[in-house]
């Protein structure tokens, strides 16, 4: 426990590439990074004892692409009127939120050992007035869209090119407010707005398709007027490309269908639904962190 | 303007003319939305319920209606409030704070943002359509909610400046307006403070604390009780929250009991605020009208009558304070 305590801390500041940088150099920095975060995310759970790591882990790439290589944000700009938005609509995955923060220079990486402590501005879910580059207040399911539909409005309205990108769990998609925003969105035409879904096809007790099937989410999104991708939401390569493409269709919102497991890449926890808010103990954490010891061999071609 | 043909000529209250605030909040919204351009109109469908249609007309493309679906509503006047808008929302009372009551929660007022929401025709204005449609409950439940101020206006004047405050002061706000008519109780310079009460009548025998539709109501009870020798004050109270307590503890001191008259729910409105002061600070006699249940059929009117909302049956609850 000490020794592990010790360096709960340790995550070095990735910040982003250079804009020169070839596509290969960009993802191999994406994909040390989500290395990294992991890495310190399952630190993050096992010292505070709560969290939810499944979905922190099938949410972390998307989040370490949007943040490493395609969101115009940095730490200096999470004011200026004219940066992109991101809105994790699945709030409760904010120990994901929080790491990548840190990884990318938002928030000291020393003050992830706060998390879920007494007083700690680090809640179990994200506040915006208290945590820089959090938008919105999540938490409750199906709140992250309808926000991401207004500002994108509000960017149409002036005239601007900033861009708005919201990730939404799978089994979140059961809310209505979200297909309230979804038929918005068409209505309104918003092309800068990229829906993603973290599709790990589980929710919190059981898989999407035993609680209330999504399928065929494709051809709902596309009803709804989205235009549709889907990507191996662990593939950097594949997020990188398709996230710094959108929109596909002039006038079209997108939508991303995030092929991803929970847990990944962890071998006793991937796609496994007791861990959605299980907690590591000393040697799974160990053996996770063994796991992770290594950099992932790209997937991407 | 006037819903009524009666000319102002009488000293009594009950015979100037009335007025709906809804004329008021569409002219206001119009001339804030024309000198700053930050502001946009959000709606549920409710142009016309909401009277926009000449605002609509006049800044169509900041007039967003997302349909008849108020979570997506009112997220996405927090979302144009992060991208620097600041939103009206206008919206049937009813349907804004009982559909979208998280999304005020969380994506308003916990996230602090500048949203306007406005609850068009609240309380019992829909009458007859009943409580489905009533809007009793609205105060009640936001002012369970940290971050929010709650105004209710009594008259156009009063809705105007809310307004004029509201789009001025970074925050969230609830603005109640009124759709059934009421008399002009300000001067056109009235300044809306929030937490500021107002005594509308003098009096050191008994208090009657009031706002909204029901306010004009109070001020003829006092009319009534005057011919009886009871000098009643009569405080409006535009905004519940924050209460001004000072006020309310003035008059608990200085009169023989307060009255709270109000178009809203018994349990937890601008009773319930008062209450919750007095109970803790100088505890005093109170009667708390307002809707104590799911109402049967019946107009507005009608309805404030049977609930002991008449000029009568308020200064019957006054003057049973004083005498009983």
């Amino acid at each position: 426990m000490t020794a592990l305590a010790v360096e709960h801390a340790t995550m070095p500041v990735l910040g982003r590439l250079d804009p020169h940088a070839t596509r290969d150099e960009v993802i191999a920095h994406v994909a040390e990074a989500a290395r990294q975060i992991r890495i310190q995310d399952a630190k993050l759970v096992h010292f505070a004892g709560a969290g939810h790591i499944g979905g922190d882990f099938s949410a972390i790439d998307v989040l370490a692409t949007l943040y490493g290589a395609v969101l115009n944000v940095t730490p200096e700009t999470v004011d200026d009127p004219e940066r992109d938005r991101f809105i994790l609509s699945k709030g409760h995955v904010a120990g994901a939120l929080y790491t990548t923060l840190a990884a990318f220079g938002f928030l000291e990486v020393a003050e992830l050992a706060t998390f879920l402590k007494p007083l700690s501005r680090l809640n179990g879910h994200p506040n915006r007035t208290k945590v820089p580059g959090v938008e919105a207040n999540t938490g409750p399911l199906g709140h992250g869209l309808p926000i991401a539909v207004g500002h994108a409005i509000s960017a149409k309205l002036d005239v601007s090119r900033r861009r708005t990108y919201v990730l939404t769990g799978d089994g979140e998609l059961q809310e209505g407010s979200n297909w309230e925003a979804m038929m918005a969105a068409s209505q309104y035409e918003l092309d800068s707005l990229t829906v993603i879904v973290d599709r790990n096809r589980l929710q919190q007790g059981a898989t999407t398709r035993e609680t209330n099937d999504l399928d065929p989410l494709d051809q709902k999104a596309a009803a709804f007027g989205f235009a549709v991708v889907e990507v191996n939401g662990h593939d950097h390569g594949e997020l990188l490309d398709v996230l710094s493409s959108a929109p596909f269709r002039p006038g079209k919102p997108t939508f991303v269908i995030a092929h991803t497991h929970k847990g990944h890449p962890i071998s006793f926890m991937a796609n496994n639904v007791a861990w959605h808010h299980k907690v590591p103990n000393e040697g799974q954490l160990a053996q996770a962190l063994d796991e992770l010891s290594l950099p992932a061999p790209s997937t991407s071609n | 303007m006037t819903t009524t043909d009666t000319p102002p000529v009488s000293g009594s209250i009950a015979d100037r003319p009335r007025f709906d605030c809804r004329d008021a909040y569409v002219r206001t919204l119009a001339d804030l939305a024309q000198a700053d351009h930050r502001i946009v109109g959000v709606v549920n469908d409710s142009v016309g319920s909401s009277k926009l249609d000449a605002f609509k007309k006049a800044f169509p493309d900041r007039l967003i209606n997302v349909g008849i679906a108020e979570q997506d509503m009112v997220g996405v006047a927090a979302g144009l409030a992060n991208g620097g808008r600041i939103p009206f929302v206008s919206a049937a009372s009813c349907f804004l704070t009982g559909r979208a009551l998280e999304q005020i929660k969380a994506d308003v007022a916990y996230s602090d943002r500048n949203v306007k929401l406005c609850g068009m025709s609240p309380g019992m204005a829909y009458g007859e359509l009943g409580p489905t449609h009533h809007s009793i409950e609205d105060i009640a439940w936001l002012r369970a909610i940290d971050n929010m101020i709650i105004v209710v206006p009594a008259s156009p004047i009063e809705t105007a400046a809310a307004m004029r405050w509201a789009a001025v002061t970074h925050g969230p706000a609830f603005i109640r307006v009124s759709r059934m008519a009421v008399p002009e109780i300000y001067d056109a310079d009235y300044e809306f403070v929030p937490g500021r009460a107002h005594i509308v009548t003098a009096g050191d025998d008994v208090t009657i604390i009031s706002n909204g539709t029901v306010l004009w109501r109070a001020i003829a009870a006092s009319e009534q009780l005057a011919t009886e020798g009871i000098a009643a004050r009569v405080i409006s109270m535009p905004t519940v929250k924050p209460l001004d307590t000072d006020a309310v503890l003035a008059a608990a001191r200085e009169t023989k009991g307060i009255v709270t008259a109000e178009e809203a729910t018994t349990a937890g409105s601008l009773g319930g605020a008062v209450a919750e002061t007095v109970v803790q600070h100088h505890p005093t006699r109170m009667t708390i009208l307002g809707v104590p249940e799911f109402a049967p059929t019946g107009s507005a009117g009608f309805l404030l009558d049977r609930y002991g909302m008449s000029a009568a049956g308020i200064a019957d609850a006054a003057r049973a304070l004083v005498t009983g």
